[in-house]
């Protein structure tokens, strides 16, 4: 580390409360990456391994601080994976550590008892969540409940592109109406043949697939046919 | 491999079974993922990923890929670039991915830009008008989608562009919209402050927003805004008092708990505002002497969540005003930090501890035995903080111990930011509390063995400073020196090889100035000594540098010893060791040349520098009549090279007399100035020394030629402050021994516990009585450093010197800047001439007329006994006379100038005193009239006025030897700006006597903005384009287009131009271009565009702040309009 980064890295100080965000295996394998300041993709890279080399090497009864360059590290391990935070000197490590967990509980939330898996596999949706929570590096939303409203409404809004796409292949769909922001239940309504069909689909989480609608479309059609 | 990984590897196919609708988007990327985790070596990692990566460029770049497919692209090139893999390739696609795919599409676009670019990246730039698309979408999640990314990289540039649209948001009627626009803000605020100045009112709107989560992110505007300025929104402090009342008295909405706490966050976030507000404000504290109060008292559940607000509590509680009630309860909960057996408690108590004692040494004396056992914690950090508490406590008494224990806690270390860290505490300490010079000595010898060449450079500059210059008493430096000479000679004796080059450096230096002083060591033997060392091989070329000058020191009289070194040396590869044996050649052959050039035992300052080199004046005069090109500085002979290499972007008939004219300018400056140039010359060697690897081996030839070269350079650190020790010290022993009685359970403590803790402790319950009031109550220190005002006065002539050099630096190339317009405006000849009228006034004299001019006027002092200072009042009597009668005063070659209103700058029952502003076309005056109120005669009237930001180019009437009952006097100032401000504030005072023998001074202040030092620049449009084109420094606006029936844009234009005394250059259809210049040539241009209701405005000026400033000017003229 020569000065002229040690000075990059202290300039971009007062610019955020959280300078980075990593998440870790035990093996230490990074697992998601989230830097509020400006860095180069090599100087990432060396605070990476340096970091997890270091962190790894704490035994655990040890307290969940460092003091590391000029920065203060925040880290916590749960299961397998370590959440290691950067914050400046100054800033209250304890509350850091909260927000470590705040973010724990929420993806816990969002998952369904969430382990490393969820986010190796799904780590585009771990960044949204931490996106919703923390913005610019400092706490966006404090409220459980408002965090991840907003992230279902992404979400669902997305199936709703998906659900009315796939409609309009077989049949004329008049509108899908959201229910419930948060249960994510679907009213599709469908005009066919002149009669106005209801069908409220339950989804939550899954990406419907174009089968799927067919299939619920099949289901309603079925029994006019029959008539 | 983990077992769950191993888990996964079983678990997989089921998952594809059950979610086969996701699996199908994201299937490349699963068995991406699997296909690594079943690799055993990084180097099959790497192929894989190689391959991967060819494969997905192979797709980006057919035309056939969906925006479907390129999701999934961009989620494993998000997946390689975590595991270090450059996926540079895919960031275009992001951005395409974020403009032209659907919502769901778009979503993983934002999230792979925000990943992948830096806030300085180009291709940000693409992302702007995606960003402006979403942001006017009237679908929820792409508007959030939007400002998510706005407030996380954004080019500053850009920000103008979006400004209006996120400040619209502020109104959105959905809170997660407002929320995030708030924050966007915020970011803008933090990367470019002036552009939202004009949106503070916004920020009270939103931090009375009716949601919460918008009143919480307002709070980090506010904590940024609050830390710059505490002082303009002290008004807001009951506000912030009520919300955190409110907060902590559980009014939230539930889902804001947090383990059963109410927004800990806010909560914080409120307390950290509120110690800011209160800090050194009595009245403001007890504010809020109630909520803390409060605060400390409802956090007590036991869960890290209330420590957390605890610890901000207290540091809250001894920030502000203290409260002696409310600091015993801090007190408290600082013991329940320490004391917890949680180790993460335990570290943060510690800091706590530290932050405290600052205030209250006392507290540290409560927990001596936790401190202690945390001092051999095993965990590092533990460790390490409570080092730095001991700093913090450290006094004359416990240093020995306290530097015993840093020392042996780095040499354990082996993180180097630590022991950097550390080592400058611990020379800190020895330097301030050494007992005695045989522990000192020895310290700073640890010092550099640890600290090695880790060490900071100002560590050993430091310690060879005060070794130099000494304290008050010849003897005990002498001592001191004496005792430095003989312990290096002691290790210089030892094993060398091991020794840091630092430590090696410092020994030589030592060792070449004083080892004349021990009389008992011969001579030969030291010199033997560095022999030896010069030819160790680990030693480096600089270290040789500074063994050879000490040589070079000590070789008198001994000059057979070395010549033979000398001789080897003048060989060497390295050309400072060569030049430098070459000098121990010549100087040992002629031993008076020696005695004058390396005097010794001389005092410190006696020898004289001239920094800026004027005894080679006649040289370089002679150079020059004889032919010589003119110096140019590094800088200059820079760009005229990149001139030359780079592509002409100019047109051409614009560049040619830009070199021409700044050739003409050097020529003709360079032999009339020559103090100019000499002080050029003098600060191209500074230059050079800053650059490259050459520095250290010039400072190491400049420590050659005598004391000077590199001590007297660096900022004397700040002298200790004397204070009456006897009355210090006794309390001292009387507290120690007090102190000593009350142990608890002495028979269950560790006698070696024990025994440590009053070596530790002992002193410290001094600040008792008095910690509150005064917090440094630092006792004497050893090594008192001698007043020095040969050196202070040596600086500060240097530091004109530069700082002229660097004003006439500046005023040539403003010459330059007004000829390089100069030819393009003449059919204007006013504007250049008067430009360059004004600029050589500041070069005569050598650049140094206007600063010493400005220091002339602030060290007036007038020959009265007394000085009585009386707080302007005004009363109704004496009311000033009117401003049209004041404006008629006026000199009659200044009446005809456009000039703004009279105002009243200030009075008192003898004097009113009022100012207006001139505004000539080639600098502001500002006229200040001085009315007598009174019957009588007022004598010795003078004006000082002071205004850091401005140059006062002259003055006239400000001193009046009398003042006739009822006249007025005039005096005016020429001022000119040499770097924009949106405003600038002057401050200066009036003097005088109506009395013999009594001195009255009468305070006064008042501000400029940068629009009185702003004339219009008169071009045509032709020249207009020209200039535009060569111009730089961009700044994009929307502003305000004044409504109007018939022509707007006309009506807007003309508005500035009243306001501003911009010149309208043309108007066509619906744009208009404007022209203006700040005094003192940088000009400045506006493109102004009709775009819907608003007025599209882009500036460019050569000058980066002026764009900004006039900007704000406009801003508020419209606003006022």
């Amino acid at each position: 580390m020569n000065s002229i980064q040690l000075v990059r890295l202290a300039s971009c100080r007062s610019s955020a409360q959280m300078q980075f965000m990593l998440l870790f295996s035990r093996q230490g394998k990074l697992r998601l990456q989230k830097w509020y300041v400006p860095l180069s993709d090599k100087e990432k890279k060396k605070i990476t391994r340096e970091l997890v080399q270091t962190v790894l090497a704490r035994k655990p009864k040890m307290c969940s601080f460092l003091e590391w360059r000029d920065l203060k590290i925040v880290y916590k391990r749960y299961a397998s994976l370590y959440f290691c935070c950067a914050i400046e000197d100054q800033d209250n490590e304890l509350i850091t550590l909260e927000i470590i967990h705040r973010y724990v509980e929420l993806l816990d939330k969002y998952f369904g008892s969430v382990c490393e898996l969820d986010i190796i596999f799904n780590f585009e949706k771990a960044y949204f969540i931490l996106d919703e929570f923390l913005l610019g590096g400092e706490a966006q939303e404090t409220s459980k409940k408002n965090v991840l409203k907003a992230i279902e409404q992404a979400d669902l809004l997305q199936e709703d592109a998906k659900v009315s796409s796939a409609c309009s292949e077989c049949c004329e769909c008049i509108c899908v109406i959201r229910e419930s922001l948060v249960a994510a239940h679907m009213l599709i309504i469908f005009r066919s043949r002149g009669i106005i069909l209801a069908r409220l689909i339950s989804m939550r989480f899954m990406l419907p697939s174009q089968n799927m609608i067919f299939s619920v479309i099949a289901s309603l059609f079925y029994p006019i046919e029959d008539f | 491999m983990s077992d769950v990984v191993e888990k996964t590897l079983t678990a997989l196919p089921g998952l594809f079974d059950s979610q086969t609708g996701a699996a199908k988007i994201t299937n490349r990327l699963r068995q991406l993922i699997k296909s690594i985790t079943e690799l055993t070596s990084k180097h099959e990692e790497e192929n894989l990923i190689k391959q991967e990566l060819s494969a997905m460029k192979e797709q980006v770049s057919s035309p056939n890929t969906t925006m479907k497919q390129m999701r999934e692209i961009m989620v494993r090139a998000m997946y390689c670039e975590m595991l270090g893999y450059d996926a540079s390739f895919t960031y275009i696609h992001a951005i395409k991915l974020a403009q032209q795919g659907s919502v769901l599409e778009k979503r993983v676009g934002y999230l792979a830009v925000s990943l992948f670019l830096n806030e300085g990246h180009e291709l940000l730039l693409l992302l702007v008008n995606t960003v402006l698309k979403d942001l006017q979408s009237t679908n929820l999640i792409e508007a959030c989608m939007a400002l998510t990314v706005v407030a996380q990289v954004f080019p500053k540039d850009m920000i103008p562009a979006v400004l209006p649209l996120v400040e619209d948001k502020l109104s959105h009627s959905k809170e997660i919209i407002r929320r995030k626009a708030v924050l966007a803000l915020y970011k803008f605020y933090l990367i470019a402050p002036n552009q939202v100045q004009h949106i503070h009112a916004k920020f009270r709107k939103a931090l009375c927003d009716k949601d919460p989560g918008v009143m919480t992110s307002s709070l980090h505007i506010y904590l940024q805004l609050i830390r710059e300025s505490p002082d303009s929104y002290k008004d807001l402090t009951d506000s912030f008092v009520t919300i955190l009342k409110q907060v902590v008295g559980g009014k939230l909405p539930v889902d804001f708990n947090y383990h059963s706490v109410p927004a800990p966050w806010l909560q914080i976030q409120l307390l950290r505002i509120l110690s800011l507000l209160g800090k050194e404000d009595q009245s403001t504290s007890e504010l809020m002497y109630d909520v803390l109060d409060e605060s400390l008292r409802r956090a007590e559940m036991n869960h890290n969540i209330t420590y957390a607000i605890l610890y901000e509590c207290v540091k809250a509680v001894y920030t502000i005003h203290p409260k002696a009630e409310l600091l015993e309860k801090a007190a408290r909960c600082i013991g329940n930090f320490v004391l917890s057996p949680k180790i993460n408690l335990k570290y943060l108590g510690l800091k706590a501890l530290t932050y405290v004692v600052q205030h209250d040494a006392k507290l540290a004396l409560q927990h001596q035995m936790t401190i202690i056992e945390c001092l051999d914690h095993s965990d590092f950090t533990i460790k390490r903080e409570t080092l730095e508490l001991l700093f913090r406590i450290t006094n004359a008494q416990n240093v020995t111990v306290i530097v015993e224990k840093m020392l042996d806690f780095l040499r354990s270390c082996n993180d180097e930011h630590t022991v950097i860290h550390l080592v400058g505490k611990v020379a800190e300490l020895a330097e301030k509390f050494a007992p005695d010079n045989s522990w000192f000595i020895q310290t700073m010898n640890d010092v550099f063995s640890v600290g090695g060449d880790l060490l900071q450079q100002d560590v050993p500059n430091n310690f060879l400073r005060l070794l130099a210059e000494g304290t008050e008493s010849k003897e005990e430096d002498d001592q001191l020196r004496l005792y430095a000479v003989a312990s290096y000679l002691t290790v210089l004796k030892g094993h060398t090889s091991h020794l840091p080059q630092c430590f090696l450096q410092v020994m030589s230096w030592v060792l070449g100035e004083y080892a004349h002083l021990q009389e008992s060591v011969d001579r030969c033997e030291v010199i033997r000594l560095l022999t030896q060392l010069l030819n160790q091989r680990s030693v480096s070329s600089e270290t040789r540098v500074w063994i050879l000058s000490a040589l070079t020191k000590i070789s008198e009289g001994h000059a057979d010893l070395i010549l033979d070194l000398a001789e080897s040396l003048s060989s060497s590869q390295d050309t400072v060791l060569r030049q430098q044996a070459q000098e121990l050649h010549h100087l040992s052959r002629d031993s008076q040349l020696h005695e004058w050039v390396l005097p010794r035992g001389t005092p410190w300052d006696a020898t004289e520098v001239d920094s800026s080199l004027s005894f080679l004046d006649g040289f370089v005069s002679e150079a020059l009549a004889a032919g010589a090109a003119p110096y140019k500085p590094p800088h200059q002979r820079r760009e005229e090279l990149c001139e030359d290499r780079a592509l002409n972007l100019e047109p051409y008939s614009f560049s040619l007399p830009v070199s021409l004219s700044s050739c003409s300018i050097t020529d003709r400056q360079s032999p009339t100035l020559l103090s100019v140039s000499s002080g050029l010359s003098g600060n191209s060697t500074e230059l050079s020394q800053k650059a490259g690897s050459s520095t250290l081996i010039l400072e190491g030839v400049k420590r050659v030629w005598g004391k000077d070269g590199y001590l007297p350079q660096k900022e004397a650190t700040a002298p200790p402050v004397d204070e009456p020790s006897a009355a210090v010290q006794a309390p001292c022993q009387q507290e120690a021994a007090e102190r000593a009685e009350p142990q608890p359970e002495p028979s269950t403590i560790n006698q070696d516990k024990q025994q440590l803790a009053s070596s530790l402790f002992v002193g410290l319950g001094v600040g008792s009585s008095m910690s509150l009031l005064g917090k440094s109550e630092a006792p004497p220190p050893r090594f008192r450093k001698k007043p020095r005002p040969h050196e202070s006065s040596s600086s500060s002539s240097s530091g004109t010197s530069e700082r002229s050099s660097e004003a006439s630096s500046r005023s040539s190339r403003n010459t330059t800047d007004s000829f390089l317009y100069g030819s393009l405006l003449e059919e204007e000849p006013a504007t250049s001439i008067s430009a360059f009228d004004h600029t050589p006034k500041c070069t005569t004299a050598n650049g140094l007329a206007a600063k010493e001019d400005k220091r002339a006027n602030a060290s007036q002092i007038l020959g009265g006994d007394m000085v009585i200072v009386r707080p302007s009042t005004i009363q109704d009597k004496h009311l000033p006379p009117l401003s049209s009668d004041l404006s008629a005063l006026l000199p009659a070659d200044l009446k005809d100038l456009p000039r703004s209103d009279v105002i009243s700058l200030t009075s008192d029952p003898s004097l009113s005193l009022s100012s207006c502003r001139l505004f000539r076309d080639e600098a502001l005056l500002l006229v200040v009239f001085i009315s007598n109120c009174t019957d009588t005669v007022v004598k010795d009237v003078a004006v000082e006025l002071s205004a850091e930001e401005l140059e006062t180019v002259s003055l006239r009437g400000n001193v009046v030897d009398c003042l006739e009952a009822g006249s007025t006097s005039v005096c005016h100032y020429t001022l000119l700006m040499d770097d924009p401000q949106t405003s600038v504030s002057f401050t200066g005072t009036v003097s005088y006597q109506t009395q013999p023998g009594h001195t009255n001074t009468l305070p006064f202040s008042g501000t400029l903005s940068t629009a009185d030092f702003i004339r219009p620049l008169v071009v045509s449009t032709e020249e207009y384009g020209k200039l535009w084109l060569s111009l730089s420094h961009d700044v994009k606006q929307n502003l305000k287009l004044l409504a109007d029936a018939g022509d707007p844009l006309r009506t807007t234009l003309n508005a500035l131009k009243d306001a501003l005394r911009l010149h309208v250059v043309d108007i066509i259809g619906s744009e208009g271009i404007v022209a203006c210049r700040l005094l003192g040539g940088a000009p400045c241009l506006l493109h102004c565009r009709v775009n819907g209701a608003a007025l599209a405005v882009w500036l460019r000026s050569p000058h980066p702040a002026l764009p900004d400033c006039i900007l704000y000017h406009c801003q508020r003229a419209l606003a006022q309009h």
